[in-house]
């Protein structure tokens, strides 16, 4: 038995998280779907019929034209047009592409807050833990709208309506990051607990390994996987996040719209027979999370170590 | 037995851990007044151990006797309430940061359980590569992946499973790696606590033997910390007994297991199962081990001993030597009632 080097993917298609992934039809689909949908974001530039931000092509005179199979609908807009004119299929792409950077954006912020502060508390324990949990606590005790609401409008007022549109994916994913960083920095600290009191980190203490080393090198590796799961769910309740506040009009303007702001743009024409404006983003919407949601779920099951233990 | 300076010098050691909690969780108010209740549980109470060099140590006792706090405090991992341990004669329970690093590399551990003492998301070459490269940064790739392979192969590990992570491995080849890491910086001492108490009967010999080997080859030391006495007979030079914190008995292992004379010890050896056992003639302690929190008065063993009288129940006896060489914390012993 002198098999020697078994690379890493041999590795991964031995685990249990390929084995349980090829036999659950859900996650496949879901994962097919996203996988689908972030191809189309990232790519809208190629895919996409005409440029949603480039003025020059638009015409108003195309401005709620029906999607491809209503009467009155045009070949060349095979989702219909919004009320400016621009073409839905193109403006969703763009959309997604915007919705999807914010959510990741966002996220990547979280987890590294959430990770450093959580890794911090759980290790150092003591008065740090209490005074960053506090912070946590206090944190999670307003609605993430409500603090995004407020530096969103105090931003727009400052800033005005132009610059604000420049920074407006800036501000989001950090509005959004900085609004949901306890989420995980109470995941990471739980698992931290669980860990130090392993035998591996006495012995590398034992070691003379600095605190640093132990946290980022020994435990966090073993706190992977619950963060994992949670930034999945995250990442859908970002973009729902950016969505929400794009719908209040404290989010993306109407010139890079995001799916939250299409649907906006798109409500006050639901009245006047014009629902594919808002419906057809709507739907994107909700796919999207909705995919990201379920492969979450199948994370979670997979990783939970109740379940399984790896 | 008395060489100038023991190799490891344990002296008045006490280890307390707080049961009550921060401030507010300490104050109770009772009958109109407030009161202020702190408790501890005393892990150690004045543990006074030599570790010569070359020899192994062991300390037994039962359960909560405080053999691991022992070793764990000798490590550092915890630090005394009081008392001072000293190495090679240098004091090193208050060293900080820098200064502890090189008896970090001189004083290495064995753990009990080998299914968490090694990482779980790093391979066995990481392993024992992290802490060669560590202690002598100085070392370039070629040299460490030597000094890996040399200690896997002492340790009876094939080095080509270096890419392997340690739970595709058995328990018994966990602990050979986790002794070939202890291993791997060359050191001069080593803690092994219950490191063969979590393996199959069956390993556990081959475990110990692969201790006894190391000893030899790396004129190594050790302080082993087990509740089985049988390894005790196979593998110790001198034998600590404790019971609630204090050592009660220190004496070579063959004087130890020949003569017992403390009370407490005399009644450990004799739950020894034995072959021609038919009508065993084990001495039966009446009652239970007090609880740490509250110390009994005077000598820990008074409760529990058929020979106490008015003077172990109010003065804490302290080791003195016997005729045959052996160290007893024991009233009774010293006036010759036993």
């Amino acid at each position: 038995m002198t098999t020697a080097t078994i690379s890493r993917w041999d590795r991964f298609r031995d685990s249990f998280l390929w084995y349980s992934f090829k036999r659950d039809k859900i996650a496949i689909v879901s994962f097919l779907v996203l996988v689908l949908m972030v191809a189309a974001a990232v790519f809208a530039p190629l895919l996409a019929p005409t440029d949603p931000y480039d003025l020059a092509q638009i015409n108003i005179m195309n401005s709620e034209l029906p999607p491809v199979g209503m009467s009155g609908a045009d070949a060349a807009f095979p989702l219909g047009t919004d009320a400016q004119g621009r073409d839905m299929l193109s403006t969703i792409l763009y959309g997604t592409r915007v919705s999807l950077l914010i959510g990741f954006g966002a996220v990547v912020l979280q987890a590294v807050l959430g990770i450093l502060f959580g890794l911090l508390a759980g290790y150092l324990g003591g008065r740090v833990d209490s005074i960053l949990m506090r912070i946590a606590d206090v944190q999670l005790s307003f609605s993430t709208l409500m603090v995004a609401i407020i530096v969103g409008a105090v931003f727009k007022a400052s800033f005005g309506n132009l610059m604000f549109g420049e920074i407006a994916i800036y501000m989001l994913i950090f509005i959004i990051g900085v609004a949901e960083w306890p989420q995980i920095a109470r995941t990471v600290r739980a698992s931290v607990l669980a860990e130090k009191k392993k035998e591996y980190v006495d012995a590398a203490k034992v070691m003379g390994f600095g605190t640093r080393r132990i946290m980022f090198r020994h435990i966090l590796p073993n706190t992977l996987s619950p963060i994992f799961v949670i930034a999945t769910v995250q990442i859908a309740n970002a973009i729902i996040s950016e969505a929400a506040l794009s719908f209040l009009g404290l989010g993306m303007p109407e010139t890079q719209p995001s799916l939250g702001s299409l649907i906006k743009s798109g409500f006050d024409y639901i009245q006047s027979g014009s629902w594919w404006i808002t419906l057809i983003p709507g739907l994107v919407l909700v796919v999207l999370v909705l995919v990201i949601n379920l492969l979450g779920d199948w994370l979670r099951d997979v990783m939970n170590p109740r379940l399984y233990k790896g | 037995m008395t060489s100038p300076t023991p190799l490891v010098d344990i002296r008045g050691l006490e280890k307390r851990f707080d049961l009550s909690g921060s401030l507010l969780e300490q104050i109770s108010f009772k009958n109109g007044r407030f009161h202020r209740k702190q408790e501890a549980v005393h892990a150690i109470n004045g543990v006074d151990l030599q570790v010569q060099k070359g020899e192994a140590l062991c300390v037994v006792g039962e359960s909560g006797c405080g053999k691991s706090t022992v070793a764990r405090t000798v490590m550092g991992l915890l630090s005394p309430s009081g008392g001072e341990i000293y190495y090679d004669g240098e004091r090193i329970d208050n060293l900080d940061g820098k200064e502890v690093l090189p008896y970090r590399r001189k004083m290495q551990m064995i753990f009990q359980n080998p299914y968490a003492s090694l990482n779980p998301r790093m391979t066995i070459q990481q392993t024992l590569e992290e802490p060669i490269r560590f202690h002598h940064p100085d070392w370039d790739t070629d040299r460490v992946k030597e000094k890996v392979s040399e200690v896997m192969q002492s340790v009876g590990i094939d080095p080509d499973w270096g890419s392997r992570f340690g739970h595709e491995f058995s328990g018994g080849q966990r602990q050979r790696i986790a002794i070939a890491r202890a291993l791997a910086v060359d050191p001069e001492f080593i803690v092994a606590d219950e490191p063969i108490s979590a393996l199959d009967v069956s390993i556990q010999a081959q475990v110990l033997n692969l201790l006894m080997d190391a000893q030899e080859k790396r004129n190594l030391t050790y302080l082993f910390i087990t509740h089985d006495l049988a390894v005790v007979e196979h593998f110790g030079t001198r034998v600590a007994v404790m019971y609630l914190g204090r050592v009660c008995e220190l004496a070579d292992t063959k004087t130890l297991f020949s003569t017992p004379r403390h009370p407490y010890t005399q009644a450990l050896l004799s739950a020894i199962p034995k072959l021609e056992d038919d009508r065993p003639n084990h001495i039966r302690l009446q009652g239970e081990v007090p609880t740490p929190v509250n110390l009994p008065s005077g000598c820990v063993f008074h409760g529990r001993c058929p020979y106490a009288n008015e003077r172990c129940r109010q003065e804490i006896p302290q080791l003195i030597a016997t005729d045959e060489g052996a160290q007893v914390a024991c009233h009774a012993v010293e006036e010759g009632r036993l």
